[in-house]
């Protein structure tokens, strides 16, 4: 098969620029292959991320032709023949070397996030729930963590942002925590308040991007964000709630606990 | 060098890895109010478990209510022809449920059956359906549930840091030394307890669904500080990788595919397994189609179908077929869902699959057949530790998940890998708060040591010249896949021994290019060594067994031999570096086990067998 062309982004934090090489393809090849080949022939020291080499582990993330991707499942035959292919790191995170970005701010949101609180277990010791009422939680627990959404996400990419929103894929890890059914926990005055759910404007380029093909938008931040406007703004839920049953909050936990445990909605 | 301007942590343990049994270790000690810290290559949440895909074994009884503890750990024993630790098969049949359940209480959510509970598959060489599974994800839901867990329990995470070197103070661990993959630079891990979780070492075959991470760098830690390895003959080779395209050869096809249905054929359309059914299998297994369809309609009378014997049969079969000229046109067989399961079932069931063929070899599987064959997958040794604690003869020293040893004896049943990780992660997490608890003043680290680890990393950037990393990587890959493949015998293992003998020399000159700052090159350098040094160990140990069993056939020496049922294959550094490799005397088998495990199913099921146990 024929020698094919090449850019790859070369630099540090200081800096770097494209530097081409030609090496040859053959069959049934994926970007990650060509990149190691070049890295096992011409530039040893070349920084790239990748494990499972299936989709499955969300490492190999990188920009190519422009296009945020994972390197293991973009196939070399997607491309024209005479094509250059162009590979960059992330443009959302700060580039460590090469190939490879600082992406720890994502594991920082993460950390923002209250975990699964469970719901105690029935008389016979036992969680029950149903697969219909779990199809939805586990296409959000599909994520393989890859960060490509969090990268197209207009928001995030200014970076000046980057502490108003916790991006995509973090509020489909609220989402999956909301509406499983055995959480015991409310995350929803911290969407508004602290996660910035406001700020998403609905443009979609994350669930383009997603190679899980998870329904990001759609299916995990417009409920969110419903959620939110029927809290917040929707005085019958709101004063339904007051009177019946569960009082859903509008305080988060950092409220609470500045206001000594009392909730200020109970003030 | 001044040591003392090195950047250093203190914890009260060390964990070595965050795949399952790392993150399940490092919340048991945290649990038990130790300062744990966590160290792995790659970032949170990519090491090779969140790959895996079937599903992981507990008799939860969720599907079939006549499963239990006893049924699964005579599974094990048997899958394992009989070379498992007693004690540790026992003890991961009897927790496995409760650690399973343990991770719907952390967030998981597996797959349910009609009743709400967690749902079960069936899988090769397990009696009954065993396996909780996510689709064909269930890693990925293991490792996301104790990472969105562990991160809430004040456990360090230190991401992309390599240990380089263990430190010992005396005869005790006293910490690590490792380095930024960032940056370069190196670090110190004060700890008086470490507990390795590596995993395997399958990085050293060309076909492999192992990715670089595996290295055997646990294993390597392990003999350098003293402690033995054991059973690494064992090397599991999964039956169906796939084998097209050859960038993709070797990445895994889940046993879940043959779980749910799926048949093996070869180019004549001949369903061949019927002819492999082994004697010691042949009473539980289907010997007409007719039989095995109606496993699969739910008959509960009937027998499983031969695709699903242990994996060591199925590979082997496998391998006959190709050899006999009757494979498929890449070199592989052919696995079949399509004329099987309806494709609605088969992107429900098996998500990741039906994405993986589409997307990498351009293949329908609810339209068309895969084509499999065998890959290196699973190391059923490693470190030698003890049943219940899980420490290596080290004190301080712990391993547990696929860098340890025992629990799969010669051949691992898929499934038992993610419960082994759960089970044993805690057991080790209690084994090192249980030796902190009794330990007397804190161990101290020594500048000598620290030193010279250092050096050795860095003598592989600054040396003038060398040979290419890569390169080498790439022989050491020729040279395992030839002499110490799915069939061995002694002449091909001794040309391993020498040929890696010749190897070493040229590893011991490796030269990477290039700075220190994020250098895969360097990082290939460093991996070798280990991958090296466990290679060796392994075509040793499989020259000196010689007798075929489980994973470990030798065209030498057929058949199980009785007299080889006795001994572990042990292995320990010698003073002078190289590799001390020898017969070691099993201890005699607990008699309420051995009963258990040799009983007749029907004697089991009806309680005339086991009762107290
Ligand atoms: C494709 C695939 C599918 C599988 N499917 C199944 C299945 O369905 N069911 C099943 O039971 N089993 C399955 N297995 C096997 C199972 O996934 C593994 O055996 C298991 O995940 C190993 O877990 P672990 O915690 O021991 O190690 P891993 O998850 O591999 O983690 C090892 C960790 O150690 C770290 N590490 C290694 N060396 C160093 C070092 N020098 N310094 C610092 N950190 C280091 C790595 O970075 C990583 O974090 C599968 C395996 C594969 C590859
Ligand atoms: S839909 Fe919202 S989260 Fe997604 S890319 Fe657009 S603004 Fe960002
Ligand atoms: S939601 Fe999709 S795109 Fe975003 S991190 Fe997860 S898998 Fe990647
Ligand atoms: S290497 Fe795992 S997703 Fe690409």
């Amino acid at each position: 098969m024929a020698k094919r062309t090449f850019r790859i982004w070369r630099g540090d934090v200081k800096g770097g620029d494209f530097e081409e090489f030609q090496e040859e393809v053959s069959e049934g090849m994926v970007v990650l292959d060509m990149i190691h080949r070049i890295q096992a022939k011409q530039a040893t020291d070349l920084a790239v991320r990748w494990n499972c080499k299936a989709g499955k582990c969300g490492s190999c993330s990188v920009e190519i032709n422009g296009k945020p991707r994972l390197a293991c499942m973009t196939r070399m035959n997607i491309f024209g023949p005479d094509e250059t292919i162009t590979v960059q790191p992330l443009k959302t995170f700060p580039v460590i070397k090469d190939l490879v970005c600082d992406v720890s701010w994502n594991y920082k949101q993460n950390r923002r996030i209250r975990p699964f609180k469970p719901k105690p277990k029935g008389e016979d010791g036992q969680h029950r729930m149903y697969q219909d009422d779990v199809d939805r939680v586990q296409e959000f627990r599909k994520c393989i963590e890859c960060y490509l959404c969090q990268t197209v996400c207009h928001i995030l990419r200014d970076r000046d942002k980057q502490d108003e929103f916790i991006g995509p894929r973090f509020m489909i890890r609220v989402a999956g925590l909301e509406m499983n059914p055995l959480d015991d926990d409310d995350r929803v005055p911290e969407l508004k308040k602290e996660y910035g759910s406001g700020m998403c404007n609905i443009t979609r380029c994350c669930t383009e991007v997603c190679p899980e093909h998870i329904g990001i938008t759609d299916n995990g931040i417009i409920p969110m964000k419903e959620r939110v406007v029927d809290r917040f703004y929707d005085p019958v839920v709101w004063i339904t709630s007051k009177l019946t049953g569960k009082p859903l909050k509008r305080t988060t936990k950092a409220e609470d606990d500045a206001a000594g445990g009392k909730t200020r909605d109970d003030r | 060098m001044d040591v003392s301007e090195l950047q250093t942590f203190e914890h009260d343990v060390l964990v070595i890895g965050a795949g399952g049994a790392g993150l399940r270790a490092a919340i048991q000690c945290s649990a038990r109010g130790l300062n744990t810290g966590v160290i792995s290559k790659s970032l949170l949440g990519k090491a090779h478990t969140v790959m895996a895909e079937g599903g992981m074994a507990a008799a939860l009884g969720n599907v079939d209510s006549r499963d239990n503890w006893k049924v699964h750990f005579r599974d094990t024993m048997r899958g394992g022809k009989f070379l498992n630790v007693w004690r540790m098969a026992e003890l991961h049949a009897k927790q496995a449920p409760a650690r399973v359940r343990e991770l719907e209480e952390w967030g998981a959510v597996f797959d349910r059956t009609k009743d709400g509970l967690i749902s079960q598959r069936n899988f090769g060489g397990h009696r009954y359906p065993r396996l909780a599974h996510v689709g064909d994800r269930t890693g990925l839901e293991l490792i996301r549930s104790l990472q969105d867990h562990g991160i809430h329990q004040g456990i360090h995470f230190h991401m992309e840091c390599t240990a380089l070197g263990l430190l010992k103070d005396g005869d005790r661990i006293a910490g690590v030394v490792g380095y930024w993959r960032e940056t370069g630079r190196f670090v110190v891990f004060k700890a008086p307890a470490v507990i390795l979780a590596t995993g395997g070492a399958g990085k050293a075959w060309r076909v492999t669904s192992n990715s670089w991470e595996y290295s055997g760098d646990g294993l390597a830690l392990a003999l350098h500080a003293g402690a033995e390895l054991m059973d690494v003959e064992f090397t599991q080779f999964h039956p169906t990788g796939m084998v097209w395209p050859p960038s993709v050869r070797g990445t895994l096809v889940t046993e879940g595919v043959r779980g749910d249905g799926g048949i093996l054929k070869n180019k004549d359309g001949d369903r061949f397994m019927f002819k492999y059914i082994p004697a010691k299998f042949a009473a539980e297994t289907a010997d007409t189609v007719e039989e095995a369809e109606r496993w699969l309609e739910g008959d509960k009378k009937a027998r499983r179908p031969p695709e699903l014997l242990t994996r060591d049969e199925v590979a082997r079969s496998i391998t006959a077929e190709i050899k006999a000229g009757r494979g498929s046109p890449h070199g592989g067989v052919f696995l079949d869902i399509a004329s099987r399961r309806p494709a609605d079932f088969i992107k429900r069931k098996l998500p990741s699959m039906y994405h993986q063929f589409k997307e990498l070899a351009e293949v329908d599987i609810t339209k068309e057949p895969m084509e499999v064959g065998p890959t290196l997958h699973y190391f059923m040794g490693g470190i030698r530790v003890d049943a219940e604690s899980q420490m290596t003869k080290v004190p301080g020293l712990f391993a547990c998940g696929e860098c340890g040893a025992g629990l799969h004896g010669a051949n691992r049943l898929g499934g038992n890998s993610l419960s082994d990780l759960i089970v044993f992660g805690k057991l080790a997490g209690d084994g090192a708060a249980e030796y902190i608890k009794g330990m007397g003043n804190s161990p101290t680290t020594d500048a000598g040591q620290i030193e010279s680890i250092i050096r050795g990393a860095t003598d592989l950037l600054n040396r003038e010249s060398g040979e290419n990393p890569y390169v080498l990587m790439d022989e050491l890959q020729d040279l395992m896949s030839r002499c110490v493949g799915i069939v061995r015998t002694g002449e091909e293992l001794q040309e391993g021994v020498d040929e890696l003998e010749k190897l070493s020399k040229k590893v011991a000159k490796v030269k990477a290019h290039g700075a220190s700052q994020y250098n895969p090159g360097w990082h290939t350098a460093i991996d070798l060594q280990s991958l090296l040094m466990v290679s060796q160990a392994v075509t040793r140990a499989a020259l000196m067994r010689e007798e075929s069993r489980g994973a470990h056939t030798r065209n030498d020496f057929p058949g199980e031999r009785d007299e080889w049922l006795k001994y572990n294959v042990v292995i320990r550094k010698a003073a002078d570096g190289t590799l001390d490799v020898e017969k070691v005397e099993r201890p005699p088998a607990p008699a309420n086990l051995s009963e258990i495990a040799n009983a007749k199913i029907e004697d089991l099921e009806s309680g005339k067998v086991g009762k107290d146990a």
